[in-house]
């Protein structure tokens, strides 16, 4: 495994005391897997790659748990380290590229220098490497790409040019943050298609950071629904997809209205809104809002094997699994 | 579900070849709108969806006149408000409201919720004349809070004390105070959660069957829009490229655009044969729009017609309109 993740718990200070953001969040991620973590605001999600790339730099906040990269602790590692680690091993990509790039120098030479950072190369070797890049990366025309400032570009090309540096150093794990959420649609497709041929051609492995379940259902292998800091269930997409074991997972699927098939009257809608994290409950964070909560869920439940999937609730251990999901033929 | 004749009353808000053009700078003219022709009947759903920059919020805020347009015409009910002075303008402004995405932003955050809500109660007249008594303004508020699914006490509090679906709904309240006969809808429910998003959009079309709305739902998402809508109109880089029945634009476009929005959308499914290529490149700029047919560089099925001369919108047999010179759908269907 390339990454294990066991019981990761990241607390900040709120209000003078320690707060659980995100709780016992255990995954693995193997070798040219796609990972999608995904939940709503608030989830936990990005939190979680935050704490996993060492970035949680808040006074007071404390990370417990463990996340194991390539058999190496990173819970406690020194920043140096974890500086050494961050572009080399494992890179990062997030919502907008303006962030990760200085609007003072071109595209080319902000990667060009990050290749340098990590190797010993010329200037014109790792300029060369950078317009290879950007071509393996659909930007039309690199060599002239690489001589324009971040603005000139548009949102796509700028999201190409950030996955470009984030793989100049063949990382083996590349960590996307909501990577296509300010994109369009048809701009979204493409960087889509762009991560999913990433392990094909550069061996990564990715961990997708989302609130879409359309962008998990056509990307991810495997993945984990966060609700409210906690894992809520974990599986192969296509199984979490076709039977989602926790009503959550049922219910946050049912409430996407569908592009295809007959329109329902209504859409099938959550009531309420997910706790913050100082209010969450003691039993099942869903369960206020949970068209199946009952007795047992006062008690928080743990995660249980639920045919391939596994599910923090106490259903399939009552022998009463959620039914599969209908869903209407794709072809009109 | 209402359901309207086909022939049925004068549209409440007409637009005919709408332009809205900015300077840029450089003697450079970015066509935001270029040439825009809808209608909308009473109690129609109108859904305007494309992707950034394509113009459909700004014809969004040309129909209500928050915008004056370059050139055309916007007639509402009617009355052509295109040129008419503030003054006479006024009064027609009770009937068309707007709801915004940013539903922080829209609200002042010092004011209390029962304050901002009466707001336009207290702006503009009573129905036979004069202001509306104290009396007035507390029952139609009660009124609004019941109709959008907030508790009374939320009158008294503040807007950061409430959720983002809740700030919306309050939003959605401000908008019904003077009784609308259409809204505008800019987005409304682009920035909440799924969940939340869900009820906002069921809450919409409570709202336009039980007081009759007709509404302009300006969105990017095809799956809210097609849940909302009866008609819609797809725009392209300030242009309406295809305009009908919402079922038959979106099950069966006309469009090769229509058809790759649709096809680029992510759906909650995992599929076993494998996805459709992605349409290629970017949008180009409207400061310097492709000549012919907009869509052509980034059309699967552009001939070399399409590179010079540009379709107009025309009426295919099943009623919807185009602008393309090889429609998906066939003419003989």
């Amino acid at each position: 495994m390339l990454l294990v993740v066991r019981d990761l718990t990241v607390a900040l200070p709120i209000g003078g005391r320690l707060v659980p953001i995100v709780e016992s969040v255990s995954f693995t991620l193997g070798a040219r897997e796609i990972l999608g973590i995904v939940g709503e605001s608030g989830s936990g999600k990005s939190v979680t790659s935050l704490a996993i790339m060492g970035l949680i730099d808040v006074p007071g906040a404390r990370v417990s748990g463990s996340v194991r990269f390539r058999g190496r602790e990173l819970v406690g590692l020194a920043p140096r380290a974890y500086r050494a680690l961050r572009g080399r091993e494992i890179a990062m990509i997030f919502q907008d590229p303006m962030t990760a790039f200085t609007p003072v120098y071109t595209v080319g030479r902000q990667i060009d220098e990050q290749i340098r950072v990590h190797q010993k190369i010329s200037r014109a070797d790792a300029r060369s490497r950078t317009v290879r890049l950007l071509g393996d990366m659909g930007v039309p025309d690199p060599e002239r790409v690489a001589g324009r400032y971040p603005h000139q570009l548009s949102g796509g090309l700028r999201q190409r040019a950030m996955i470009a540096m984030a793989l100049s150093c063949n990382p083996a794990l590349l960590i996307a943050d909501e990577p296509t959420t300010a994109l369009d649609v048809t701009v979204q497709a493409q960087i889509l298609d762009l991560l999913r041929g990433l392990r094909r051609e550069y061996g990564s492995s990715v961990l997708l950071i989302t609130h879409d379940m359309g962008v998990v259902a056509e990307t991810c292998d495997r993945t984990l629904v966060l609700y409210s800091g906690l894992v809520a269930e974990r599986g192969p997409t296509g199984a979490l997809f076709a039977q989602p074991g926790h009503p959550y997972t049922a219910a946050l699927l049912d409430s996407i209205p569908p592009l295809h098939g007959p329109r329902p009257a209504r859409l099938p809608s959550i009531p309420g809104s997910p706790p913050a994290p100082a209010e969450r409950p003691a039993g099942c964070p869903f369960a206020p809002r949970c068209a199946y909560a009952h007795e047992a869920c006062a008690v928080r439940p743990a995660l249980v094997a639920s045919g391939v999937q596994d599910v923090a609730c106490v259903l399939p251990a009552e022998g009463r699994p959620l039914p599969p999901r209908f869903v209407a033929e794709m072809s009109a | 579900m209402t359901r309207l004749p086909v022939d049925s009353p004068s549209p409440l808000i007409a637009a005919q070849d709408l332009r809205m053009t900015y300077r840029v700078g450089r003697g450079q003219v970015l066509r935001a709108l270029d040439g825009v022709s809808l209608s909308v009947r009473p109690g129609e759903v109108l859904g305007l969806v494309g992707e950034s920059g394509c113009g459909k919020s700004t014809l969004g805020r040309c129909l209500l006149r928050l915008v004056q347009p370059s050139a055309g015409r916007v007639v509402f009910d009617g009355t052509d408000i295109t040129t008419l002075p503030e003054r006479r303008l006024r009064p027609l402004r009770q009937d068309m409201q707007m709801v915004f995405q940013d539903s922080y932003a829209a609200l002042n955050p010092r004011r209390r919720v029962g304050d901002l809500v009466a707001e336009p109660l207290r702006v503009h007249p009573a129905p036979g004349g004069g202001r509306r008594s104290r009396a007035d303004i507390a029952a139609r508020l009660a009124e609004l809070m019941d109709l959008v699914g907030l508790p009374q006490a939320a009158l008294t509090r503040y807007p950061h004390e409430f959720s983002g679906g809740q700030r919306q709904r309050i939003n959605i309240a401000r908008a019904l105070a003077l009784s609308p006969r259409l809204v505008v809808a800019d987005e409304p429910v682009a920035a909440l959660d799924v969940s939340i998003q869900a009820q906002i959009v069921n809450l919409f079309m409570d709202l336009r069957d039980r007081l009759g709305l007709t509404y302009v739902f300006v969105a990017h998402d095809l799956a809210v829009v097609r849940q909302i809508s009866t008609r819609v109109a797809v725009m392209y880089l300030g242009a309406i490229v295809e305009l009908g029945e919402a079922d038959a634009v979106l099950h069966r476009p006309a469009h090769p655009y229509t058809a790759a929005l649709i096809a680029a959308v992510p759906e909650p499914v995992v599929r076993t044969e494998g996805l459709p290529p992605p349409l290629r490149g970017d949008v180009p700029s409207p400061i310097a729009p492709p000549p012919g047919c907009r869509f052509h560089t980034r059309c699967p099925v552009a001939r070399d017609r399409c590179r010079v001369d540009p379709p107009g919108l025309r009426a295919l047999p099943d009623g919807r309109e185009v602008a393309c010179h090889y429609p998906l759908v066939g003419e003989g269907h």
